[in-house]
Parts: C-alpha cells; sequence; structure tokens
C-alpha cells in the first residue's frame, strides 16, 4: 500500500492505495467522484479523461501514485458556484449529450482543446481533436456544434475582458 | 400548445446531473460490505470441461468464494430461456440447446461464463479468477453459419441436429416462383450483414443484495425493461418471487438493445449474493463486454427480384441464413423472423414474397437485437436490390423506386405487415431536393478531375416500431404482451408525477413526457417528474426498445391523462356549480366555458385531497393509471441519400453530403428526434464503412477491444442534412410513430449504394474498409483490362 495526497478540484487529499491503483479507480472509489466514467479500459474511449496540472489525462491508463503530487480537476471541480461551465452550457444548448456516460469525458476533453488550441476553432479541427473520445448516442454532430458555440462564447468573454 | 408542449425544442430536464457528473449509474453504487465478483470464462470456442480446480484461487487474499455450475444447477437456477417461439415449417417448434448462466460440461463460445469469484475488491476478484484453474478437451468449431449447416460439422447442441434451430418461411411460395417463371427481368444477389458488437459506452453492471429476515433481493442493473428482467429472473431462474425481489435499473448509459436480455452475470450475481452473505457487484469491462454483449445481424442473403416488362417489381424470393451463435438469447429467435422478413416489402407494393429464413448455431457469441434488430437487415436487402435492379434495367434508381411506391393506405403486404399511413414519394423529394440532386453530375465531374470516384446512392427505408399489439404478437410466437403502463399521480399542490414503464437510457423522457403532460394541462414541465427503472416504484412495465416508447408508452400517458381530466374536470364543475362538459382545461386552469369562472389545477388538485367538497360518491384524492395495448405496428419510413467520394488510390471513402429525410408521423421535442436520428445514421455508417466483427477459425473473437474494433470516431462522419416529412400515425392518439432506429436501418444501404456507384462495382461486403475497397478497385481495373 502506498499512500497518494494530490489536489483534486482544489482540495488536498490523501488515500491509501494498492500500487496498482489505477487513478480513475482512486477516484471513483477512493474519493467518490464517480462523474469520471471508465468505458474501455484502453485509452481509447475518453470517457476517464481528467485534467492532471492543467493536462489532460485519460485516468483509466495511469496510476494513482503517478498523480501523487498533482492537482487533478474533475467533470465535478468545474462548475463554479453551481454556475455550469460555458462548455458545459453549451453541450446542454445544442443537445450534445444523450445518455450521459461519455459526456464527461467529452467536456473535459472539449475544455483542453480551447486551451491548447484556442477559441477559433473549425468543424474539421474538433472532429480530428475528437479523435480520443468515443460517443456511441449522439453521431457527434450536436457535440461538434456545442464546442463550436462554446469556443465562440469563451472568445467573447477573453474579448470582453480585455 | 403550450411553448413546452408538442412541437418544443424543450432543452433537457435531465442534462444537469449528466453534465456535472452526478448521473448515477450502476457501477456509481456502493453499499456497506460489498463485495466485487469476476467470472471465470472459457478461453476455447467449443470445449469439454474436465475440471474445474479453484484451490489456488480461494487461499487467494480477499477471496470469499469461487462458485460454479454445479452448486448453481443443485440450487435450483433455471436455465435461460428465449421468450419468443418460432416454429419451423413443417410445423415443429424450433430446436433450443439448454444455456445455463454458469456452464461446467461444455463451453461453446469464448467468454462463455464458468463460475464467479467474490471478492474484497476488484482487483482480487479477477486475480483470483485467473488462477481458476479449467481443464478443457477440445472440440471442433464451427463459426460462420453457412458452414455450420453443412454435412459433418461440428454439432452444438444435441437438441439441434444439424445445428439447425429452425427453417422458417413466410409469403405464398408457389404464387412467388410463379412470377419469377413470368418476369421480363430478374435481379439476383448475394447480400451479407455483417456481424456487429452494440458497444453502448457503459459497459454492463449489476449489483446484487439479499436480506435475509426478509428473504428479498435487490439488484440493481444496467436494464433496458427492468420490470421484464425481474418477470424472467423470478418465473423462470427462480431466483426469488416477484414480491421479493427489486430491480432498479438508474442512469443506465446507452443500450441500443443490448441491455433487454437478461444475461448470466445478472443471474450469478442474485444467486452469489445470498450464497455469500454480502453485497457483490459486477462490472464488466470492454473485453468483457465485445465477448458477452449480445451481437447483432450476421446474415447470409440470396434475393431475387422479378420485374414485368413495365419494370414493375411481380415478385421477391429471399433465402436468409441466420447467425445466432452458440445459444438463443432471450429474443434472438425473433429478430431474423418477424422483425425481418415482415419488412421485405419495403416502400414498395410487391405482390408476391416469399422468403425461407434458416437460424444456427455457431461456436460464437449469442446473436440478439441490436438497434433495429431486423429491420436494417431487410432494409439492407431491399434497398441493395432496388438500386442494383434499377441500375439492370436502365432506369434511374429514384424513378424505378418511384413506379413501385406504395401509393394508397392502409396497404396489405404479403408479409403480414399493414401499412397504415405514409407519403414515400414526399419524403423521396424533400431528400434528393436537400442533397441537391440535379447538381451531382457536376460534382461529380469535379472529383472525376481531381482525380476522384464520386457516388450517390438512396436508400428508401421503411420500419415497424410501436411494437406491439400484444394478441398479434402472441399469435406470432411471443411470451409477453408488447402494451405500456402508465400513471399518473397529481400531488396535493398540482406538481404531477409520471411512473412509466419505459426506460430511458439516453433516449431524453424526462422531457418529451413531461412536454406531453404539460400539452395537456399547461403546467410548465418543470412541475412535472418522470419515474422510471424501479419495479418499486413503477408496478409493471415492458421497458424501451424497438422505438416503441413514444407510440405506446406514451400513448399510455395520454391515456391515463384522459382520466386525471376527466376526475379534475368533475371536481371543477362541482366546485363551480357548473356542467361538467363546459369545463375547458387550459394554461394550467380548469375554465367554464364562456364564463370568466375559473380554477387553477392547483386549486382542483387540492381540493381532491382535502375532499372537503366533493362530488356526491367520488373517491378522494387524483391518480390515474392506463395500459395501452396498441391496435397496430406504426410504419416510419423515410429517404436517405448519401454522396461519397472514394480515392482510388487508397481505397478511402469519405462521405461528402448525407441527407435524411424521415416521416416519423407527430414529434414531441424536435432536437430531441434529431439526435435520435444522428446517432441512428452514425451507428448505420459505422456499420457500412468501419465496424465488423472478427472470428478466426477456431472461434477467437479478434476484434474483442476498440484497439481492433472500428467504432465511428468524430472524424470519420459529417454532420448531417436532416428534413421532416409527416403523415401521422392514425393507430394511436398521439399520431406517433417512433424514430430511435430509422437511422441505424435506413443509413447502410445508402452508404454501399454511394460506394458502389462511385467505383461503378455491383457488388460488394460491408464494411466499406479502405482496403476491401481498394482491392475491389483492383480486381475490377485487373478484369477490365482483360476484356
Amino acid at each position: 500500500m502506498t499512500t497518494v495526497s494530490m489536489t483534486v478540484n482544489g482540495k488536498q487529499i490523501s488515500g491509501e492505495v494498492e500500487d496498482r491503483t489505477l487513478l480513475s479507480t482512486f477516484l471513483r472509489e477512493n474519493q467518490g467522484l464517480t462523474g469520471t466514467h471508465v468505458g474501455c479500459d484502453t485509452s481509447q474511449c475518453g470517457a476517464c479523461l481528467v485534467h492532471m496540472d492543467g493536462k489532460a489525462v485519460k485516468s483509466c491508463s495511469m496510476l494513482a501514485v503517478q498523480a501523487s503530487g498533482s492537482a487533478v480537476t474533475t467533470i465535478e471541480g468545474i462548475s463554479q458556484n453551481g454556475q455550469l461551465h460555458i462548455m458545459q452550457k453549451a453541450f446542454k444548448e445544442n443537445h450534445g449529450l444523450q445518455c450521459g456516460f461519455c459526456t464527461p469525458g467529452m467536456i473535459m476533453s472539449a475544455i483542453d482543446m480551447v486551451n491548447r488550441l484556442g477559441t477559433d476553432l473549425d468543424e474539421k479541427t474538433i472532429r480530428h481533436e475528437l479523435e480520443g473520445n468515443i460517443c456511441r448516442c449522439t453521431g457527434y454532430h450536436n457535440i461538434v456544434k456545442a464546442i463550436k458555440a462554446a469556443a465562440d462564447e469563451m472568445a467573447e468573454v477573453l474579448e470582453a475582458a480585455e | 400548445m403550450t411553448a413546452e408542449g408538442i412541437g418544443a425544442r424543450v432543452l433537457r430536464k435531465e442534462d444537469k446531473r449528466f453534465l456535472t457528473g452526478n448521473g448515477r449509474y450502476t457501477d456509481d453504487m456502493t453499499m456497506p460490505r460489498m463485495g466485487y465478483a469476476a467470472f471465470v470464462r472459457s478461453t476455447h470456442a467449443h470445449a469439454r470441461i474436465t475440471s474445474i480446480n479453484t484451490d489456488e484461487a480461494m487461499k487467494m487474499p480477499g477471496v470469499d468464494a469461487v462458485l460454479n455450475g454445479h452448486q448453481l444447477v443443485a440450487d435450483g437456477i433455471g436455465n435461460i430461456i428465449c421468450g419468443w417461439m418460432i416454429h419451423s415449417k413443417d410445423g415443429s417448434p424450433m430446436n433450443m440447446g439448454a444455456y445455463r448462466a454458469l456452464e461446467s460440461e461444455i463451453v461453446r463460445y469464448v467468454g462463455q461464463a464458468i463460475a464467479i469469484v467474490v471478492a474484497d475488491t476488484q482487483q482480487q476478484a479477477r486475480d483470483a479468477a485467473e488462477a481458476v484453474v479449467v481443464e478443457y478437451e477440445e472440440l471442433p468449431t464451427v463459426v460462420d453459419s453457412l458452414d455450420a449447416l453443412k454435412e459433418g460439422a461440428p454439432q452444438l447442441h444435441p437438441e439441434a441436429a444439424g445445428n439447425l434451430i429452425y427453417d422458417w418461411e413466410i409469403g405464398e411460395e408457389a404464387a412467388t416462383n410463379e412470377a419469377f417463371a413470368n418476369a421480363a427481368h430478374v435481379t439476383t444477389m448475394d447480400i451479407d450483414n455483417n456481424r456487429l458488437v452494440p458497444n453502448p459506452m457503459e459497459p454492463r453492471a449489476a449489483l446484487a443484495h439479499f436480506d435475509p429476515s426478509e428473504e428479498h433481493y435487490t439488484l440493481y442493473t444496467t436494464s433496458q425493461n427492468p420490470h421484464v428482467a425481474r418477470l424472467v429472473l423470478s418465473a423462470f431462474y427462480n431466483v426469488a418471487p416477484e414480491n421479493k425481489l427489486r430491480v432498479i435499473a438508474p442512469d443506465v448509459g446507452g443500450g441500443f438493445g443490448s441491455k433487454i436480455f437478461i444475461y448470466p452475470e445478472e443471474i450469478a450475481c442474485l444467486w452469489a449474493t445470498k450464497r455469500v452473505g454480502r453485497p457483490v457487484k459486477w462490472t464488466s469491462d470492454r473485453t468483457e463486454a465485445f465477448l458477452t454483449d449480445a451481437h447483432g445481424r450476421d446474415h447470409h442473403t440470396t434475393a431475387e427480384l422479378a420485374l414485368d416488362a413495365n419494370n414493375k417489381i411481380t415478385g421477391f424470393r429471399v433465402k436468409t441464413v441466420a447467425n445466432l451463435g452458440a445459444y438463443m438469447s432471450l429474443f434472438s429467435s425473433s429478430v431474423p423472423t418477424y422483425l425481418y422478413a415482415t419488412l421485405l416489402s419495403g416502400q414498395y407494393n410487391i405482390p408476391n414474397i416469399y422468403a425461407n429464413v434458416k437460424a444456427v448455431y455457431t461456436n460464437t457469441t449469442p446473436v440478439d437485437a441490436y438497434r433495429g434488430a431486423g429491420r436494417p437487415e431487410a432494409t439492407y436487402v431491399v434497398e441493395r436490390m432496388m438500386e442494383t435492379a434499377a441500375k439492370e434495367v436502365g432506369m434511374a434508381p429514384a424513378e424505378f423506386r418511384r413506379i413501385n411506391f406504395v401509393r394508397e393506405f392502409p396497404h396489405q403486404t404479403p408479409v403480414i405487415m399493414a401499412y397504415d399511413a405514409g407519403d414515400y414519394e414526399a419524403s423521396l423529394d424533400a431528400a434528393m431536393k436537400a442533397i441537391d440532386y440535379d447538381g451531382f453530375a457536376q460534382r461529380r465531374a469535379q472529383s472525376e478531375a481531381a482525380g476522384k470516384l464520386r457516388g450517390m446512392g438512396m436508400s428508401c427505408y421503411i420500419e415497424a416500431c410501436g411494437i406491439a399489439p400484444s394478441q398479434a404478437v402472441g399469435s406470432l410466437g411471443a411470451g409477453v404482451g408488447l402494451w405500456e403502463s402508465a400513471e399518473v399521480r397529481v400531488n396535493a399542490v398540482g406538481t404531477i408525477e409520471v411512473l412509466t414503464g419505459s426506460h430511458s437510457h439516453g433516449q431524453g423522457h424526462e422531457t418529451t413526457f413531461a412536454q406531453l403532460v404539460s400539452d395537456r394541462l399547461g403546467l410548465p414541465t418543470e412541475s412535472i417528474s418522470i419515474v422510471h427503472g424501479d419495479t418499486d416504484k413503477v408496478q409493471m412495465g415492458m421497458g424501451t426498445y424497438g422505438s416503441r416508447s413514444g407510440a405506446v408508452g406514451m400513448s399510455a400517458i395520454a391515456k391515463a391523462l384522459d382520466k386525471v381530466e376527466a376526475k379534475a374536470k368533475k371536481i371543477a364543475a362541482h366546485l363551480m356549480e357548473a356542467s361538467e362538459g363546459d369545463i375547458e382545461i387550459e394554461g394550467g386552469e380548469l375554465k367554464v366555458a364562456g364564463t370568466d369562472k375559473k380554477l387553477t389545477f392547483t386549486e382542483v388538485a387540492l381540493a381532491a385531497y382535502t375532499a372537503h367538497n366533493l362530488p356526491e360518491g367520488m373517491e378522494p384524492g387524483l391518480k390515474e393509471g392506463a395500459f395501452y395495448d396498441p391496435t397496430n405496428f406504426t410504419f416510419p419510413a423515410g429517404c436517405y441519400i448519401c454522396e461519397v467520394e472514394v480515392d482510388p488510390d487508397t481505397g478511402v471513402v469519405s462521405i461528402e453530403n448525407f441527407v435524411a429525410a424521415d416521416d416519423f408521423g407527430t414529434i414531441i421535442n424536435p432536437m430531441i428526434v434529431e439526435g435520435q436520428v444522428h446517432g441512428g445514421l452514425v451507428q448505420g455508417i459505422g456499420q457500412a464503412m468501419l465496424e465488423n466483427t472478427q472470428y478466426d477459425e477456431d472461434g477467437q473473437l479478434l476484434t474483442a477491444s476498440y484497439m481492433d474494433y472500428t467504432m465511428p470516431r468524430a472524424d470519420d462522419v459529417p454532420s448531417f442534412k436532416l428534413e421532416t416529412t409527416v403523415t401521422e400515425c392514425p393507430g394511436n392518439p398521439l399520431g406517433m410513430k417512433g424514430c430511435g432506429e430509422a437511422g441505424a436501418i435506413g443509413s447502410p444501404p445508402a452508404v454501399i449504394n454511394a460506394v458502389t456507384d462511385a467505383i461503378g462495382i455491383r457488388d460488394m461486403n460491408m464494411p466499406a474498409s479502405p482496403n476491401r475497397v481498394w482491392q475491389l478497385i483492383q480486381d475490377n481495373g485487373m478484369k477490365q483490362a482483360a476484356e
């Protein structure tokens, strides 16, 4: 057993885990943060995607001990004061989710996309960048629309702030 | 219509919990003292088990128990059933082999469950399952259905000689043969429908708990129909009487048919929880899902279409061999028969149809309903034949379809179905306009100039939803009625709970069902909650599949609302001293027509519960239930057109344009309906271009992870252009037809018709992978060079 300590959604936490415990298992079972889902075990589907030190990682494919000392953000950590994140809001307004299982990973991936590439995203780029996330319900059409809408709104927010 | 009523694009009420990580799926549930289950699974596709040694496994840390099939049978757990009886053409009942939740004698597919391990953690359970030593005596295997029918093929079940489950027929053979004898032209094709794995993103899971003091079981499970699960677990698997078994299907992460069935794992978890005295949770990993979730499709078909001198269809003859895998899953028998061959008339006036279907056992994962279930297979055969026949007789595919369309309703086909309403030309016209059909020649020339091949293909699908009239399906062999139930509970202050036997696993029922109530009573959807998925809350229901929740589930709600409205009007009339016939319900108020007298719905609800002043003899309360049994199937139909560009140097196909024009009858929420179509289209395009389930000759599944089975990803598919045309369904009170499966039904033939058009080749199998397309182009080039 090993003690891991990390910041999860802004809160300092620590826990005792078996060395082989995956980050996704640690978040779900040790921390009770069940919004992070496990859909494939082979880092293909992206349902388990979280941010570690500001970068997207697939939590089913890394050990909890590898995340020790880092700052992890999960889907539970992106709303501020009960207000949905712009990306969450855009998924709702564009019907970018159906069963909801891939949704946390999709949203975390989409936020990462904007963080990396900026807000000027076209459809081709969005589709290409989503290659690490699988959705079986929506056919991606409305997910692509949602990400574009969110990126546009985030651009406006940034412009207004300048 | 209210702002949130029928036809409004209301944003979904259920979204917030999914967007914030607060969805509650089965694997999210925990219980005190919970143990984790893992399964010991067959590593061979066909083998006799000679021994199961659990000594090492039992010594491992955290392990509670390793239980096998001998113990399961000794405890009286029943064999897994198939709920739809099919009779062969000679009148004999289907030949069904015994299917145990845990097999201890002969395993028949890779991944079949042999033993269940329960331990303190999931890793411990999985480690212990690995340590169980099963010794096998290997037996010969057969994986393809045509091979399974050959003489000398390995035999799977003593009950099914020659691996034949049934040899079934529909239609008039003699009359159809005569049509062929007199035909001016006959088109013949061999058409395969590739095996698919449904792949909802949430893997199956079960959490079972036994309370010894009450002799009561609770099962959380990933089910599309928890009530059917309870019925079957109770009546056939002898787990517990219904009143001692609560089944809860909480948030479920997609189903597509694969979560209709009751699988070995749920049965084993329920059985094991009592044996080990602690709650037991099992969650499938993705490879287990590939190995054990019921697969879909897998048909070999030979089809012949007879035309007269005017290119009118005179006969259709179809022979299909359907691979049902190693065992018969819950509704497997109905898929290649009544859900398939009854749709072979397509949108066309075909006077003579005859179909013969042989269902066979092979050493592969059981096959059952997957999005569309039989109707995609029928549509693929019909629409590949239509496109090919049109080209053979030198007609434009659209015009050939046009002269053969059914134009008068009701229309009785030769294969049971009576189409009630439709306008097939309207959807064809809408689709052709939306894709700019007339501009295609120019676009094709542009592609050619760039060294590419452009093609266009269409598909005019029809399907049967709203399953189903109970008496009708009962007469065809179904073991259950296919009605739906609803209860509308008006609370004392006028808020409403609607209990439904339908189950939402992505379809958005919490929103659309509330819209129906809002439309009727003029109340905001915010004050209306939908309750589903729990056998303790909803008494009975048949669940969600076959695009039935709108046409059947909402019709039940509409019937219950009729009763609520009738009682509310009586109360309002009494309170306002008016005639009941003069009361109108509008905008959340009950008004006396032609006067300014009115009561709010809340005031009437409160009066029903205070019961201080009710009409003479009326019971207090405002709560009504209804069961709705449909009078006919519903017949969604439409036209899909796909335009592709093929790179002849690489065989890569890209979809340049895709138009779907659908007639779903009444639409409650266009936003949700569009989402259903998008998702269905991508599953159908996935089948046509990417997905394939591949076994090797020993029955090992080669495509058992997302690294091997090609799921459609965002950059594999385009955005879509959707059109709707509307003919209301006359068979139900809302005029709804259903929209959940159309996309997956209509799109595969449109894609393959487009690809074959582009490369100028008549026959090809799905998926149109770059390798296959490139090879066909090479072979064709060789052939042309030789000619």
